[in-house]
Protein backbone atom coordinates (compact mmCIF):
# COMPACT_ATOMS: atom_id res chain seq x y z
CA UNK A 1 0.00 0.00 0.00
CA UNK A 2 3.19 2.20 0.54
CA UNK A 3 5.68 1.80 -1.10
CA UNK A 4 9.02 3.66 -0.96
CA UNK A 5 12.00 3.33 -3.21
CA UNK A 6 15.49 4.92 -2.74
CA UNK A 7 14.47 7.59 -1.76
CA UNK A 8 16.68 10.42 -0.95
CA UNK A 9 16.53 14.05 0.01
CA UNK A 10 18.93 16.83 0.62
CA UNK A 11 18.97 19.96 1.84
CA UNK A 12 21.80 21.85 0.86
CA UNK A 13 24.68 20.34 2.11
CA UNK A 14 23.24 18.10 4.54
CA UNK A 15 21.74 14.72 3.52
CA UNK A 16 18.49 14.04 5.64
CA UNK A 17 17.06 11.05 4.40
CA UNK A 18 19.39 8.18 2.00
CA UNK A 19 18.22 5.23 0.70
CA UNK A 20 15.38 4.99 2.35
CA UNK A 21 13.24 1.67 0.69
CA UNK A 22 10.33 0.60 2.69
CA UNK A 23 7.15 -1.01 1.74
CA UNK A 24 3.88 -1.61 4.13
CA UNK A 25 1.18 -3.56 3.23
CA UNK A 26 -2.29 -2.97 3.43
CA UNK A 27 -3.70 -3.28 6.54
CA UNK A 28 -1.25 -3.27 8.62
CA UNK A 29 0.00 -0.82 11.05
CA UNK A 30 3.64 0.56 10.61
CA UNK A 31 5.67 2.62 13.02
CA UNK A 32 8.62 4.87 12.05
CA UNK A 33 10.75 5.72 14.84
CA UNK A 34 14.15 7.51 15.57
CA UNK A 35 15.65 10.07 17.33
CA UNK A 36 14.91 14.15 16.91
CA UNK A 37 17.10 14.91 13.56
CA UNK A 38 17.22 10.78 12.22
CA UNK A 39 14.51 12.22 9.48
CA UNK A 40 11.16 11.38 10.81
CA UNK A 41 9.90 14.59 9.85
CA UNK A 42 10.94 14.89 6.40
CA UNK A 43 10.31 11.42 5.66
CA UNK A 44 6.65 12.41 5.91
CA UNK A 45 6.92 15.52 4.55
CA UNK A 46 7.92 13.57 2.04
CA UNK A 47 4.77 10.51 1.94
CA UNK A 48 2.52 13.82 1.72
CA UNK A 49 4.11 15.77 -0.89
CA UNK A 50 4.69 18.36 1.23
CA UNK A 51 8.33 18.15 0.42
CA UNK A 52 9.25 16.64 -3.14
CA UNK A 53 12.26 14.53 -2.45
CA UNK A 54 15.34 14.95 -4.02
CA UNK A 55 15.36 11.24 -5.67
CA UNK A 56 13.27 7.93 -5.58
CA UNK A 57 9.83 7.42 -5.47
CA UNK A 58 6.32 7.53 -3.22
CA UNK A 59 3.86 5.71 -4.21
CA UNK A 60 0.76 5.11 -2.01
CA UNK A 61 -1.68 2.54 -3.42
CA UNK A 62 0.09 2.98 -6.45
CA UNK A 63 0.14 6.31 -7.30
CA UNK A 64 3.38 7.84 -7.40
CA UNK A 65 3.48 11.03 -5.51
CA UNK A 66 6.64 11.98 -6.57
CA UNK A 67 5.99 13.49 -9.68
CA UNK A 68 3.03 15.05 -9.17
CA UNK A 69 2.08 18.70 -8.40
CA UNK A 70 -1.17 20.88 -8.55
CA UNK A 71 -4.22 19.62 -8.83
CA UNK A 72 -2.64 15.64 -9.62
CA UNK A 73 -1.03 16.08 -6.08
CA UNK A 74 -3.87 17.24 -4.92
CA UNK A 75 -6.15 14.42 -5.98
CA UNK A 76 -3.67 11.56 -4.50
CA UNK A 77 -3.46 13.68 -1.22
CA UNK A 78 -7.29 12.90 -0.75
CA UNK A 79 -6.49 9.34 -0.76
CA UNK A 80 -4.12 10.18 2.58
CA UNK A 81 -5.61 11.11 5.98
CA UNK A 82 -3.10 12.96 7.67
CA UNK A 83 -3.30 13.17 11.78
CA UNK A 84 -1.15 15.76 13.20
CA UNK A 85 0.89 15.82 16.76
CA UNK A 86 -0.76 19.37 17.22
CA UNK A 87 -4.23 18.21 15.62
CA UNK A 88 -4.07 20.97 13.65
CA UNK A 89 -8.31 21.72 13.99
CA UNK A 90 -9.30 25.23 13.17
CA UNK A 91 -10.30 27.43 16.31
CA UNK A 92 -12.83 29.40 14.39
CA UNK A 93 -15.00 25.87 13.30
CA UNK A 94 -16.62 23.78 15.19
CA UNK A 95 -16.12 19.53 15.61
CA UNK A 96 -18.73 19.06 12.72
CA UNK A 97 -17.29 21.51 10.50
CA UNK A 98 -13.72 20.40 10.81
CA UNK A 99 -14.50 17.05 10.49
CA UNK A 100 -16.42 18.29 7.52
CA UNK A 101 -13.21 20.32 5.63
CA UNK A 102 -11.86 17.76 3.75
CA UNK A 103 -15.23 17.01 2.10
CA UNK A 104 -16.15 20.58 1.70
CA UNK A 105 -12.42 21.06 -0.05
CA UNK A 106 -13.55 17.76 -2.33
CA UNK A 107 -16.80 19.76 -3.01
CA UNK A 108 -19.06 17.39 -1.27
CA UNK A 109 -22.75 18.92 -0.80
CA UNK A 110 -23.25 20.76 2.64
CA UNK A 111 -26.17 18.15 3.55
CA UNK A 112 -24.14 15.51 2.84
CA UNK A 113 -20.64 16.00 4.44
CA UNK A 114 -22.26 17.45 7.55
CA UNK A 115 -23.96 13.70 7.84
CA UNK A 116 -20.97 11.88 7.15
CA UNK A 117 -18.91 14.43 9.72
CA UNK A 118 -21.47 13.43 12.20
CA UNK A 119 -21.12 9.58 11.62
CA UNK A 120 -17.61 9.89 12.05
CA UNK A 121 -17.76 11.90 15.37
CA UNK A 122 -19.99 9.45 16.32
CA UNK A 123 -17.82 6.63 15.66
CA UNK A 124 -14.81 8.28 17.48
CA UNK A 125 -17.30 8.58 20.62
CA UNK A 126 -17.85 12.32 20.22
CA UNK A 127 -21.28 12.44 19.24
CA UNK A 128 -22.21 14.29 21.69
CA UNK A 129 -19.61 17.03 20.91
CA UNK A 130 -20.69 18.17 17.36
CA UNK A 131 -20.99 21.69 18.26
CA UNK A 132 -17.81 22.20 20.94
CA UNK A 133 -15.08 24.50 19.57
CA UNK A 134 -11.88 23.12 19.91
CA UNK A 135 -11.30 25.30 22.62
CA UNK A 136 -13.82 23.61 24.43
CA UNK A 137 -12.42 20.21 23.79
CA UNK A 138 -10.05 18.46 26.36
CA UNK A 139 -6.39 17.03 24.39
CA UNK A 140 -7.49 13.79 23.28
CA UNK A 141 -10.62 14.75 22.18
CA UNK A 142 -9.35 17.30 20.16
CA UNK A 143 -7.16 14.72 18.53
CA UNK A 144 -10.42 12.12 18.06
CA UNK A 145 -11.67 14.98 16.18
CA UNK A 146 -8.06 15.22 14.45
CA UNK A 147 -9.05 11.49 13.83
CA UNK A 148 -12.22 11.66 12.64
CA UNK A 149 -11.26 14.50 9.93
CA UNK A 150 -8.44 12.88 8.84
CA UNK A 151 -10.85 9.45 7.86
CA UNK A 152 -13.64 12.29 6.36
CA UNK A 153 -12.68 11.51 2.32
CA UNK A 154 -12.34 7.80 2.91
CA UNK A 155 -8.53 7.19 2.51
CA UNK A 156 -6.77 3.85 1.93
CA UNK A 157 -4.07 5.13 4.05
CA UNK A 158 -3.56 7.20 7.35
CA UNK A 159 -0.44 8.87 8.23
CA UNK A 160 -0.43 9.52 11.64
CA UNK A 161 2.74 12.37 13.01
CA UNK A 162 3.57 12.01 16.68
CA UNK A 163 -0.19 11.46 17.48
CA UNK A 164 0.02 11.06 20.92
CA UNK A 165 3.39 12.95 21.60
CA UNK A 166 1.22 15.60 23.37
CA UNK A 167 -0.66 13.46 25.02
CA UNK A 168 -1.10 12.08 28.42
CA UNK A 169 -0.55 8.38 29.35
CA UNK A 170 -4.27 7.68 29.94
CA UNK A 171 -5.22 9.50 26.84
CA UNK A 172 -2.72 8.30 24.41
CA UNK A 173 -3.96 4.29 25.15
CA UNK A 174 -7.03 5.61 24.19
CA UNK A 175 -6.17 7.35 21.01
CA UNK A 176 -3.89 4.20 20.25
CA UNK A 177 -7.13 2.18 20.87
CA UNK A 178 -8.65 3.65 18.34
CA UNK A 179 -6.23 3.78 15.72
CA UNK A 180 -6.23 0.17 16.17
CA UNK A 181 -9.71 -0.16 15.84
CA UNK A 182 -9.96 1.87 12.92
CA UNK A 183 -7.44 -0.95 11.33
CA UNK A 184 -9.50 -3.83 12.19
CA UNK A 185 -12.81 -2.08 11.47
CA UNK A 186 -11.98 -0.24 7.79
CA UNK A 187 -8.94 -2.29 7.41
CA UNK A 188 -7.16 1.20 6.81
CA UNK A 189 -3.12 1.15 6.13
CA UNK A 190 -1.55 2.72 8.69
CA UNK A 191 1.82 4.87 9.19
CA UNK A 192 2.73 6.16 12.43
CA UNK A 193 5.76 8.40 13.04
CA UNK A 194 6.80 8.17 16.63
CA UNK A 195 9.57 9.15 19.10
CA UNK A 196 7.37 6.83 22.08
CA UNK A 197 8.54 3.16 22.28
CA UNK A 198 5.25 2.76 24.16
CA UNK A 199 3.38 3.35 20.46
CA UNK A 200 5.41 0.86 19.14
CA UNK A 201 5.37 -1.74 21.75
CA UNK A 202 0.84 -0.81 21.53
CA UNK A 203 -0.06 -1.01 18.67
CA UNK A 204 2.82 -1.76 15.50
CA UNK A 205 2.78 -4.97 13.52
CA UNK A 206 6.36 -3.90 11.95
CA UNK A 207 8.69 -0.88 12.25
CA UNK A 208 11.81 0.68 10.53
CA UNK A 209 13.89 2.46 13.02
CA UNK A 210 15.37 5.56 11.22
CA UNK A 211 19.03 6.56 11.94
CA UNK A 212 21.29 9.64 10.70
CA UNK A 213 18.46 10.09 7.98
CA UNK A 214 19.09 6.22 7.32
CA UNK A 215 17.10 2.81 7.47
CA UNK A 216 18.76 0.82 10.59
CA UNK A 217 16.11 -1.87 10.99
CA UNK A 218 12.81 -2.83 9.38
CA UNK A 219 10.91 -5.74 10.01
CA UNK A 220 8.21 -7.08 12.04
CA UNK A 221 8.13 -5.96 15.16
CA UNK A 222 9.44 -9.02 16.87
CA UNK A 223 11.43 -9.99 14.59
CA UNK A 224 13.31 -6.35 14.81
CA UNK A 225 13.00 -7.15 18.45
CA UNK A 226 14.05 -10.70 18.80
CA UNK A 227 17.37 -9.84 16.47
CA UNK A 228 20.77 -10.03 19.22
CA UNK A 229 21.68 -6.22 20.45
CA UNK A 230 18.72 -4.63 18.81
CA UNK A 231 19.26 -1.23 19.18
CA UNK A 232 15.30 -1.06 18.61
CA UNK A 233 15.12 -3.56 22.04
CA UNK A 234 17.63 -1.57 23.99
CA UNK A 235 15.16 1.36 23.37
CA UNK A 236 12.01 -0.22 23.47
CA UNK A 237 12.40 -1.97 26.56
CA UNK A 238 14.71 -0.21 28.59
CA UNK A 239 16.64 -1.63 31.63
CA UNK A 240 16.03 0.15 35.14
CA UNK A 241 19.04 2.93 36.07
CA UNK A 242 20.67 1.35 39.08
CA UNK A 243 23.49 3.26 40.80
CA UNK A 244 26.61 1.12 40.89
CA UNK A 245 28.84 1.27 44.13
CA UNK A 246 31.10 -0.70 42.91
CA UNK A 247 33.38 1.41 40.49
CA UNK A 248 35.77 -1.61 39.89
CA UNK A 249 32.76 -3.36 38.99
CA UNK A 250 32.30 -4.92 34.63
CA UNK A 251 28.97 -4.69 33.57
CA UNK A 252 27.94 -7.38 30.77
CA UNK A 253 24.52 -7.10 29.18
CA UNK A 254 22.49 -10.21 28.03
CA UNK A 255 20.26 -9.83 25.56
CA UNK A 256 17.26 -12.55 25.83
CA UNK A 257 15.91 -12.53 21.90
CA UNK A 258 15.93 -16.37 21.40
CA UNK A 259 16.34 -17.59 24.14
CA UNK A 260 15.09 -17.61 27.80
CA UNK A 261 15.47 -17.06 31.86
CA UNK A 262 16.23 -20.89 32.72
CA UNK A 263 18.92 -20.92 29.72
CA UNK A 264 20.62 -17.41 30.09
CA UNK A 265 21.40 -18.36 34.22
CA UNK A 266 22.14 -21.94 33.51
CA UNK A 267 24.74 -20.91 31.50
CA UNK A 268 25.73 -17.85 33.16
CA UNK A 269 25.94 -20.66 36.27
CA UNK A 270 28.83 -22.65 34.26
CA UNK A 271 31.11 -19.44 33.83
CA UNK A 272 30.55 -19.14 38.48
CA UNK A 273 28.21 -16.62 37.98
CA UNK A 274 25.29 -16.58 39.91
CA UNK A 275 21.56 -15.06 39.87
CA UNK A 276 22.66 -12.82 42.64
CA UNK A 277 25.21 -10.68 40.13
CA UNK A 278 22.19 -9.53 37.93
CA UNK A 279 21.87 -5.97 38.76
CA UNK A 280 19.04 -5.09 36.90
CA UNK A 281 16.50 -7.10 33.82
CA UNK A 282 13.91 -6.04 31.83
CA UNK A 283 11.32 -8.63 30.06
CA UNK A 284 8.59 -8.30 28.03
CA UNK A 285 6.39 -10.55 26.07
CA UNK A 286 6.13 -9.04 22.66
CA UNK A 287 3.97 -11.09 20.43
CA UNK A 288 4.52 -14.29 21.94
CA UNK A 289 8.41 -13.81 22.62
CA UNK A 290 10.43 -13.13 25.71
CA UNK A 291 11.91 -9.58 24.72
CA UNK A 292 14.19 -8.64 27.35
CA UNK A 293 17.82 -7.55 28.28
CA UNK A 294 20.03 -8.82 31.90
CA UNK A 295 22.44 -6.61 33.34
CA UNK A 296 24.89 -8.88 34.79
CA UNK A 297 27.93 -6.69 37.52
CA UNK A 298 31.54 -9.11 37.71
CA UNK A 299 34.32 -8.51 39.53
CA UNK A 300 37.49 -7.95 36.70
CA UNK A 301 37.90 -8.20 32.97
CA UNK A 302 38.57 -11.90 33.01
CA UNK A 303 35.17 -12.98 34.42
CA UNK A 304 33.22 -10.69 32.56
CA UNK A 305 35.08 -12.68 29.25
CA UNK A 306 34.22 -16.03 30.48
CA UNK A 307 30.74 -14.85 31.22
CA UNK A 308 30.32 -13.78 27.56
CA UNK A 309 31.79 -16.74 26.06
CA UNK A 310 30.03 -19.28 28.51
CA UNK A 311 27.06 -17.29 26.99
CA UNK A 312 28.15 -17.26 23.42
CA UNK A 313 28.96 -20.72 23.83
CA UNK A 314 25.11 -21.88 24.41
CA UNK A 315 24.41 -19.19 21.40
CA UNK A 316 23.02 -15.99 23.70
CA UNK A 317 23.77 -12.90 22.74
CA UNK A 318 25.61 -11.32 24.98
CA UNK A 319 28.60 -8.02 25.23
CA UNK A 320 30.55 -5.93 27.74
CA UNK A 321 28.15 -2.78 28.45
CA UNK A 322 29.93 0.70 29.01
CA UNK B 1 -16.15 88.61 22.79
CA UNK B 2 -19.57 88.50 23.31
CA UNK B 3 -20.70 85.87 21.25
CA UNK B 4 -23.31 83.25 22.28
CA UNK B 5 -21.44 80.30 24.08
CA UNK B 6 -22.11 76.20 24.26
CA UNK B 7 -25.60 75.90 23.78
CA UNK B 8 -26.39 79.31 22.48
CA UNK B 9 -23.55 78.88 19.87
CA UNK B 10 -25.41 78.31 16.82
CA UNK B 11 -22.04 76.94 15.37
CA UNK B 12 -22.66 73.90 17.83
CA UNK B 13 -26.28 74.06 17.83
CA UNK B 14 -26.78 73.52 14.37
CA UNK B 15 -23.82 72.48 12.43
CA UNK B 16 -22.44 70.12 15.17
CA UNK B 17 -24.92 67.50 14.13
CA UNK B 18 -24.41 67.47 10.43
CA UNK B 19 -20.43 67.57 10.99
CA UNK B 20 -21.01 64.15 13.22
CA UNK B 21 -23.07 62.91 10.76
CA UNK B 22 -20.46 63.76 7.96
CA UNK B 23 -17.68 62.64 10.07
CA UNK B 24 -19.48 59.48 10.58
CA UNK B 25 -19.91 58.80 6.76
CA UNK B 26 -17.01 59.45 6.11
CA UNK B 27 -15.16 57.22 8.09
CA UNK B 28 -18.01 54.39 7.43
CA UNK B 29 -17.40 54.95 3.42
CA UNK B 30 -13.76 54.59 3.71
CA UNK B 31 -13.18 51.71 6.13
CA UNK B 32 -15.44 49.99 3.89
CA UNK B 33 -13.66 50.67 0.97
CA UNK B 34 -10.60 50.28 2.41
CA UNK B 35 -11.28 47.14 3.77
CA UNK B 36 -13.07 45.72 0.23
CA UNK B 37 -9.51 46.66 -1.32
CA UNK B 38 -7.07 46.69 1.47
CA UNK B 39 -8.41 42.70 2.03
CA UNK B 40 -7.18 41.21 -1.63
CA UNK B 41 -4.21 43.69 -1.24
CA UNK B 42 -3.02 42.23 1.77
CA UNK B 43 -3.62 38.32 1.13
CA UNK B 44 -1.60 39.13 -2.07
CA UNK B 45 1.40 41.01 -0.15
CA UNK B 46 0.89 37.91 2.27
CA UNK B 47 0.76 34.92 -0.14
CA UNK B 48 3.82 36.46 -2.19
CA UNK B 49 5.69 37.07 0.55
CA UNK B 50 8.28 34.63 1.87
CA UNK B 51 7.39 30.92 2.89
CA UNK B 52 3.77 32.20 1.69
CA UNK B 53 1.67 29.86 -0.46
CA UNK B 54 2.53 31.27 -4.11
CA UNK B 55 5.85 33.45 -2.93
CA UNK B 56 7.25 35.39 -5.57
CA UNK B 57 10.28 38.08 -4.37
CA UNK B 58 9.76 40.51 -7.34
CA UNK B 59 5.53 40.48 -6.80
CA UNK B 60 6.21 40.47 -3.07
CA UNK B 61 9.03 44.04 -3.52
CA UNK B 62 7.07 45.74 -5.90
CA UNK B 63 3.83 45.81 -3.57
CA UNK B 64 5.41 46.63 -0.99
CA UNK B 65 7.21 49.41 -2.29
CA UNK B 66 3.81 50.64 -4.04
CA UNK B 67 2.04 50.30 0.17
CA UNK B 68 5.35 51.74 1.82
CA UNK B 69 5.21 54.80 -0.61
CA UNK B 70 1.94 55.30 -0.11
CA UNK B 71 1.99 54.92 3.85
CA UNK B 72 4.93 57.51 4.39
CA UNK B 73 3.43 60.64 2.37
CA UNK B 74 1.49 62.82 5.52
CA UNK B 75 -2.17 62.45 4.75
CA UNK B 76 -2.76 66.25 4.63
CA UNK B 77 -0.23 65.94 1.50
CA UNK B 78 -1.74 62.96 0.34
CA UNK B 79 -5.41 64.35 -0.15
CA UNK B 80 -3.74 67.76 -2.05
CA UNK B 81 -1.85 65.58 -4.30
CA UNK B 82 -5.28 63.71 -4.76
CA UNK B 83 -7.19 66.07 -5.53
CA UNK B 84 -7.27 65.99 -9.29
CA UNK B 85 -7.97 62.22 -9.07
CA UNK B 86 -11.28 62.96 -5.93
CA UNK B 87 -12.56 65.61 -8.67
CA UNK B 88 -12.56 62.79 -11.56
CA UNK B 89 -14.15 60.05 -8.98
CA UNK B 90 -16.70 62.14 -7.57
CA UNK B 91 -16.78 64.93 -9.73
CA UNK B 92 -15.46 67.66 -7.29
CA UNK B 93 -12.99 68.34 -5.26
CA UNK B 94 -14.76 69.67 -2.34
CA UNK B 95 -16.87 68.05 0.26
CA UNK B 96 -17.06 64.90 2.35
CA UNK B 97 -17.37 62.67 -0.91
CA UNK B 98 -14.54 63.49 -1.92
CA UNK B 99 -12.28 63.07 1.08
CA UNK B 100 -13.57 59.79 0.75
CA UNK B 101 -11.84 59.20 -1.76
CA UNK B 102 -8.50 60.29 -0.58
CA UNK B 103 -9.61 58.47 2.57
CA UNK B 104 -9.86 55.20 0.99
CA UNK B 105 -6.95 55.51 -1.09
CA UNK B 106 -4.71 56.31 2.28
CA UNK B 107 -6.21 53.60 4.06
CA UNK B 108 -5.86 51.11 2.12
CA UNK B 109 -2.24 49.85 2.47
CA UNK B 110 -2.36 50.80 5.96
CA UNK B 111 -5.43 47.61 5.75
CA UNK B 112 -3.18 45.74 3.25
CA UNK B 113 -0.29 45.84 5.74
CA UNK B 114 -2.35 44.77 8.73
CA UNK B 115 -4.13 42.18 6.95
CA UNK B 116 -0.78 40.83 6.00
CA UNK B 117 0.27 40.37 9.32
CA UNK B 118 -3.32 38.76 11.32
CA UNK B 119 -2.25 36.26 8.14
CA UNK B 120 1.34 35.52 9.43
CA UNK B 121 -0.52 34.96 13.28
CA UNK B 122 -2.18 31.72 11.68
CA UNK B 123 -0.41 28.57 11.92
CA UNK B 124 1.74 26.90 9.50
CA UNK B 125 -0.17 23.52 10.97
CA UNK B 126 -3.53 24.68 9.92
CA UNK B 127 -2.28 25.31 6.79
CA UNK B 128 -0.65 22.03 6.03
CA UNK B 129 -3.87 20.40 7.26
CA UNK B 130 -5.78 21.66 4.65
CA UNK B 131 -2.89 21.54 2.03
CA UNK B 132 -3.03 17.76 2.94
CA UNK B 133 -6.65 17.37 2.18
CA UNK B 134 -5.80 18.53 -1.06
CA UNK B 135 -7.42 22.50 -0.53
CA UNK B 136 -5.88 24.38 -3.76
CA UNK B 137 -4.40 27.98 -2.68
CA UNK B 138 -7.35 29.66 -2.45
CA UNK B 139 -9.34 27.26 -0.68
CA UNK B 140 -6.55 27.61 1.92
CA UNK B 141 -7.60 31.19 1.89
CA UNK B 142 -11.07 31.54 1.84
CA UNK B 143 -11.17 28.32 4.36
CA UNK B 144 -8.34 28.59 6.87
CA UNK B 145 -6.34 31.83 6.35
CA UNK B 146 -9.62 34.35 6.77
CA UNK B 147 -11.70 32.31 8.87
CA UNK B 148 -9.11 31.49 11.53
CA UNK B 149 -7.37 35.00 11.27
CA UNK B 150 -11.14 37.22 11.41
CA UNK B 151 -10.65 38.13 14.96
CA UNK B 152 -7.22 39.86 14.02
CA UNK B 153 -8.95 41.35 10.59
CA UNK B 154 -11.54 42.85 12.54
CA UNK B 155 -9.37 44.58 15.11
CA UNK B 156 -6.90 45.49 12.21
CA UNK B 157 -10.44 47.41 10.86
CA UNK B 158 -10.50 48.55 13.73
CA UNK B 159 -7.41 50.30 13.85
CA UNK B 160 -8.05 51.79 10.56
CA UNK B 161 -11.25 52.82 10.68
CA UNK B 162 -9.75 55.03 14.43
CA UNK B 163 -7.24 56.15 11.86
CA UNK B 164 -9.42 57.28 9.75
CA UNK B 165 -11.03 59.18 12.21
CA UNK B 166 -8.88 61.52 12.57
CA UNK B 167 -7.41 61.80 8.83
CA UNK B 168 -11.30 62.87 8.56
CA UNK B 169 -10.22 65.44 10.93
CA UNK B 170 -7.15 66.43 8.77
CA UNK B 171 -9.09 66.52 5.67
CA UNK B 172 -11.42 69.21 7.14
CA UNK B 173 -8.57 71.38 6.52
CA UNK B 174 -9.16 71.50 2.93
CA UNK B 175 -12.24 71.89 2.63
CA UNK B 176 -13.65 68.34 3.22
CA UNK B 177 -16.37 68.76 5.73
CA UNK B 178 -17.29 67.30 8.90
CA UNK B 179 -16.06 67.82 12.45
CA UNK B 180 -12.43 68.79 11.65
CA UNK B 181 -13.72 71.54 8.87
CA UNK B 182 -16.11 73.27 11.97
CA UNK B 183 -13.14 72.51 14.57
CA UNK B 184 -10.98 74.68 12.25
CA UNK B 185 -13.24 77.46 10.71
CA UNK B 186 -15.12 77.63 14.16
CA UNK B 187 -13.07 76.68 17.01
CA UNK B 188 -9.29 78.16 15.17
CA UNK B 189 -10.11 80.50 12.77
CA UNK B 190 -12.98 82.42 14.29
CA UNK B 191 -11.21 81.79 17.87
CA UNK B 192 -14.68 79.59 19.17
CA UNK B 193 -12.56 77.46 22.15
CA UNK B 194 -16.06 76.19 22.79
CA UNK B 195 -16.97 75.22 19.85
CA UNK B 196 -13.41 73.28 19.83
CA UNK B 197 -13.80 71.52 22.60
CA UNK B 198 -17.43 69.95 21.55
CA UNK B 199 -15.81 68.72 18.52
CA UNK B 200 -12.91 66.90 20.62
CA UNK B 201 -15.52 65.46 22.46
CA UNK B 202 -17.88 64.44 19.80
CA UNK B 203 -15.18 62.87 17.98
CA UNK B 204 -13.41 61.08 21.79
CA UNK B 205 -17.22 59.46 21.73
CA UNK B 206 -17.02 58.49 18.03
CA UNK B 207 -13.39 56.71 18.55
CA UNK B 208 -14.67 54.92 21.73
CA UNK B 209 -18.14 54.16 20.32
CA UNK B 210 -15.78 52.44 17.08
CA UNK B 211 -13.59 50.61 19.53
CA UNK B 212 -15.99 49.70 21.35
CA UNK B 213 -17.88 47.86 18.44
CA UNK B 214 -14.93 46.81 17.10
CA UNK B 215 -13.99 45.04 20.32
CA UNK B 216 -17.49 43.20 20.76
CA UNK B 217 -17.62 42.10 17.01
CA UNK B 218 -13.25 40.53 17.14
CA UNK B 219 -14.52 38.69 20.07
CA UNK B 220 -17.70 37.55 18.76
CA UNK B 221 -15.69 35.33 16.21
CA UNK B 222 -12.92 34.77 18.34
CA UNK B 223 -13.67 31.06 19.63
CA UNK B 224 -9.95 30.05 20.57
Amino acid sequence: MIELRALRKVFGDTVALEEIDLSVPAGEIHGIVGRSGAGKSTLIRCLTGLDSPTSGTVSIDGVDLTNRSGAGLREARRNIGMVFQHVNLLDSRTALHNVAQPLKIAGIGKAERLAKARELLDFVGLGDRVDNYPAQLSGGQKQRVGIARALAAEPKVLLCDEPTSALDASTTDQILGLIRSLRDRLGITVLIITHEMSVVREICDSVTLLADGRVAKTGKLAEVLSEPGSALAKDLVPLPPVGIDDSEGRLVEVSLAGTDLPTVLTAAQKAGVSAEAILAGAVETIEGRQIGRLRFTVGSAEQSNGLISALKADGIYAEEAA
Amino acid sequence: MNDPMWLDNPAITDQMWPAAVETLLMTAWSTGLAVLFGLPLGIWLFTASKGGLNSNQFVYRVLSFIVDVTRSIPFIILIIALIPFARFVVGSALGWQATVVSLTIGAIPFYARLVENSLREVSEGKVEAALMMGASNGQVIRQVYVPEAKPGLIGAATVTSVTLVSYTAMAGAVGGGGLGALAISYGYQRYQADTMIACIIVLVLIVTLIQFIGDRLARAVDHR
